[in-house]
């Protein structure tokens, strides 16, 4: 119950006063709740990055719920990509990054020092805007993550459980050993998402995963999307508003604040809510002028 | 205008052009464009003339060991000097003797040696700045390798002899060498060669691109893995440039192995005496000042074109690894 | 257990295995051994050295001559003349040369034809030909040899030969130092000369030139300071030790990398305290060639 009362909070502070008060209107406390999450895997209070000082989001809290696809929509250069590696601690790869607030896991502070970041990765697996295979053949692509983690089980049942989830099993079963980078680039990003499958997480944060790919293959990425979301979370960030629409559950729409002039640009989220309903009918009119095109 | 600002910069090929330009300059209007366009075909001609000049280094190096190695083979058989074990080109009488393999051993050998010691000492140093240090450290690293490589050979030599075999070797680690020896010359080769190996390997470590790194990361992979497992194996071709150089270096080092090592070359793996590269048997038959056109002389030619080549080789398959490292990620 | 791990414990993020964290750490330390190895050394060498040579720096050793027979009042004036002036010569020689080679590489030559491509492999190999090699070429081209450039002293080891082929063996370098200055300036500056009507070589003169200038400088310096500390190809070219008088450009010349040879190759051990006094003097012109290099380029980095 606490868990929930958390989420609730979180809700209203990352909707501002504003939506808040409007939330309680119409649905009371209770439905807020159903709105939000059933089982939070993410719950964001308070949470800002800054690069080497300069503030590039801040003040976000919200939560995520399992065994559904978040998206994050926005304009260009509104933090993002910087809040979704703030989820599996990517950010402290960058020298200068600080992240403040609390970004609780199951409950438990990511941030806390004795977590351990890589520990965290492993559990939050990620996918990238440009595909990244390794200059490794397709079936090291796959085994690199369990082999790096210590399994010991059957490599090969390993690699095609993954590349089965990842439906690209057909396409590559014949060429396991010849080099990732001979695939196409639709394929080279399954084979990312099936290397992050390969260790088992339990989210996967997905950063733009089909920008860099033709129609088709954006497709496919996203019917896979749907059907990994049975057994796993995922957070998607997509400039898309078509594939938010199609593929996520819920939507969290950023924007950015031009502060002291152009001289600094601060990321902070506009609203958070149901996809259908930031499609449909927005609380924000900011959200409305983006998802209707008008903006930015 | 553009003719009259250019300064005495013309290289080879001012002249000529300046002798055209004068011939047409009352022509007509166009004068002006007409000079730009001459003088820019003698900086052409200038600048592609300067640059030519290296080819004909190249050809002068080539020709200058061809001519002279050639007249040594009218006296040494090539069979006599690839196979023959012993080498005594400054012996007199029945003990001459013109068998290159000690001198290749003995060069191999110490050679192998410093790449004992540079390998893993520069592979941990340039894998250490790309990968680990931040950039406030390596500011500070960096230099302190560069000083390491710009440090003369001959303030090797010196450290060799008069430090490193007397009172590491001897006092400290009580090996029983004799006052010039290969062991020490080895490890000092070593050192030498350690500066190129480390900032080689940390170029080609420091061109793996981020996403690889965090590609890996992302998989839960923690930072020794994804160095070993990922950007150690991606920078491969350009980790293996850096051994070859080494090698190459290493192989052509003379001073550290002429004052350290002494001047025999020994057929043997013992390290505790002396050993001679085929470089510092150069350069110490040059000093004993013989006779030009003597067979000694000669030895200088047949010797300095094994070397020649030998390097050769190690830098042309150097170059290629270099370009394959650049050629995937640029 | 990746795989078949149920999902409640897939929530749990663990602590890292004490293991791991071993292996890390001795990953890491093992990696700083390797630097501080490097480190230790320099200064060991440094202080080694200095022990042995600072007894010997006085005003007077700069401006004795060497002495094989009163070693305690022996000094380096010929040799260190030798060293500066093989240095200058050296950059009149090599300067314009491999500018105009990197002009020429970087913003003429066409990088499909065979000539180019042929031109800069052969500047990638000569790089890293022995400099053994050099004193070779040196001695039978340019000492013994044909070339009797300028009507120099033919067949006599002068100073003008040795300059010449240092000047060759560091040629390379200062090329590629230079094309590596020349590609800096970005291609907007060199656009932006040329929207304005400005000639190619006006351009490359008023823009590029000045704008690769102190990258340039800095590798003609290093290129320099790699030249004066070599031994190898004086002692081939003919270089002598121990001279009584100081050097002229057409004949006989000592350099501090030859003295130091020598010295360390006499019996009694003051020559090789010699030695390390004429090593910390080569060693302090080499500091100053280099601060000035890293002055340079920190004063002068790219303002655009
Ligand atoms: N490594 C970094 N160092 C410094 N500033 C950064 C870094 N990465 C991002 N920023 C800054 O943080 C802000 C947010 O960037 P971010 O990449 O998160 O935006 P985004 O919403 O993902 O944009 P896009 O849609 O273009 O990917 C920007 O102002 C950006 O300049
Ligand atoms: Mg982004």
């Amino acid at each position: 119950m606490s868990e929930r009362k958390r989420e609730g909070e979180g809700l209203e502070q990352a909707a501002g006063l504003d939506m808040g008060t409007r939330l309680e209107e119409r649905d009371e406390r209770a439905g807020a709740d159903a709105e939000t999450v059933d089982e939070a895997i993410f719950s964001l209070s308070g949470v800002g990055v800054t690069y080497s000082g300069a503030q590039a989001v801040e003040d976000v809290s919200f939560g995520l719920a399992t065994n559904e696809i978040t998206a994050f929509i926005g304009p260009s250069g509104c933090g993002k990509s910087t809040l979704i590696r703030c989820l599996n601690r990517m950010n402290d790869l960058i020298p200068g990054a600080e992240v403040e607030g609390e970004v609780l896991y199951h409950d438990q502070d990511l941030y806390d020092p004795k977590i351990d970041p890589v520990q965290v990765r492993k559990r939050i697996g990620m996918v990238f805007q440009k595909p990244n295979p390794f200059p490794k053949s397709i079936y090291d692509n796959i085994a690199f993550g369990p082999k790096v983690l210590g399994v010991k089980d059957d490599m090969d049942e390993t690699v095609e459980r993954a590349l089965r989830r990842a439906s690209l099993w057909d396409e590559v079963k014949d060429r396991l050993k010849s080099n990732a980078f001979g695939m196409s680039g639709g394929q080279q990003q399954r084979l990312c998402i099936a290397r992050a499958l390969a260790v088992s997480p339990d989210v996967i944060l997905m950063d733009e995963p089909c920008s860099a790919l033709d129609p088709i293959s954006t497709g496919r990425i996203e019917d896979l999307m749907l059907e990994l979301k049975q057994s796993y979370s995922i957070v998607i960030v997509t400039h898309n508003m078509h594939q938010a629409a199609r593929v996520s559950d819920r939507t969290a729409f950023f924007t950015v604040d031009l502060r002291a002039g152009e001289s600094q640009r601060v990321g902070k989220l506009v609203e958070f809510a149901p996809t259908e309903q930031i499609f449909t009918s927005p609380r924000d009119r900011r959200t409305e002028e983006y998802v209707t095109g008008k903006f930015g | 205008m553009a003719g009259s600002q250019i300064p005495g910069f013309s290289g080879h090929g001012g002249d000529p052009a300046s002798a055209l330009y004068r011939t047409r300059t009352r022509r007509s209007a166009g004068a002006q464009a007409i000079k730009g366009l001459l003088a820019a075909a003698a900086v052409r001609g200038g600048g592609g003339a300067a640059a030519l000049l290296s080819v004909l280094t190249t050809t002068g190096i080539v020709i200058t060991l061809a001519s002279e190695a050639v007249n040594f083979f009218q006296v040494v058989g090539l069979a006599d000097f690839f196979f023959d074990t012993d080498w005594a080109p400054l012996a007199g009488g029945d003990s001459q003797a013109f068998g290159v393999v000690p001198l290749i051993w003995s060069t191999l050998y110490l050679t192998g040696i410093g790449l004992i010691v540079a390998v893993p000492l520069g592979l941990g140093v340039g894998i250490y700045l790309a990968e680990y240090a931040s950039p406030r450290v390596r500011r500070i690293l960096k230099p302190l390798i560069e000083i390491l490589a710009g440090i003369p050979t001959i303030v090797f030599g010196y450290f060799a002899l008069t430090f490193f075999t007397p009172t590491v070797l001897k006092d400290i680690f009580s090996v029983d060498v004799s006052v010039f020896n290969g062991l020490s010359a080895g490890i000092i080769l070593g050192i030498l060669v350690l500066p190129t190996i480390a900032s080689v390997s940390e170029d080609s470590l420091s061109a793996v691109p981020q996403s690889l790194r965090e590609g890996a990361f992302g998989l839960g992979a923690a930072k020794r893995q994804v160095v070993t497992r990922v950007v150690f194996p991606a920078a491969l071709s350009g980790v293996v440039a850096a051994l070859v150089l080494g090698a190459s270096r290493a192989v052509g080092e003379t001073v550290v192995i002429l004052v350290a090592a002494g001047n025999t070359p020994n057929l043997t793996f013992d390290l505790t005496v002396a050993h001679q590269n085929m470089a510092a048997f150069i350069a110490n038959t040059a000093r004993a000042d013989v006779s030009q056109g003597g067979v000694a002389y000669l030895t200088i030619f047949a010797v300095g074109t094994t070397l020649f080549v030998m390097t050769l080789l190690l830098n042309l398959v150097a170059i290629r690894f270099v370009r394959k490292y650049r050629q995937v990620y640029e | 257990m990746a795989v078949t791990e149920s999902a409640i414990t897939r929530k749990i993020v663990e602590r890292a295995s004490s293991g791991e964290r071993v292996r890390e750490l001795g990953f890491r330390v093992a990696l700083l051994g390797c630097l501080l190895v490097a480190i230790v050394f320099l200064g060991v060498l440094i202080v080694d050295v200095s022990v042995d040579g600072l007894p010997f720096l006085s005003l007077e050793f700069f401006y004795t001559f060497p002495s094989r027979i009163f070693p305690e009042e022996s000094g380096i004036q010929s040799a260190l003349l030798g060293t500066l002036a093989l240095m200058v010569l050296c950059a009149v020689f090599v300067v314009p040369i491999g500018v105009a080679s990197a002009v020429y590489l970087e913003e003429y030559a066409d990088r499909d034809r065979w000539i180019n491509r042929t031109i800069e492999v052969n500047i990638q190999n000569l790089a890293s030909v022995p400099s053994v090699v050099y004193g070779i070429l040196g001695l039978a081209f340019i000492v013994r040899g044909p070339v009797d450039i300028f009507g120099l002293g033919v067949g006599q080891p002068t100073l003008l030969a040795g300059a010449l082929t240092l000047g060759l063996l560091v040629l390379p370098i200062v090329i590629i130092v230079s094309r590596e200055a020349i590609r800096a300036v970005p291609p907007s500056i060199r656009e932006g000369s040329l929207a304005l009507g400005a000639t190619q070589w006006q351009t490359i003169w008023k823009q590029v030139l000045p704008g690769a200038l102190p990258g340039v400088a800095t590798g003609v310096i290093l290129a320099l300071s790699r030249a004066i500390g070599e031994t190898a190809p004086l002692i081939l070219v003919g270089a002598g030790a121990f001279q009584l008088f100081n050097p002229s450009i057409d004949g006989p010349f000592s350099a501090l990398p030859i003295q130091i040879f020598n010295n360390v190759g006499e019996p009694e051990d003051i020559f090789r305290d010699l030695a390390a006094a004429t090593i910390l003097v080569l060693l302090g012109i080499l500091l100053i060639m280099n601060s000035l290099a890293i002055y340079l380029r920190n004063r002068y980095e790219n303002k655009w």
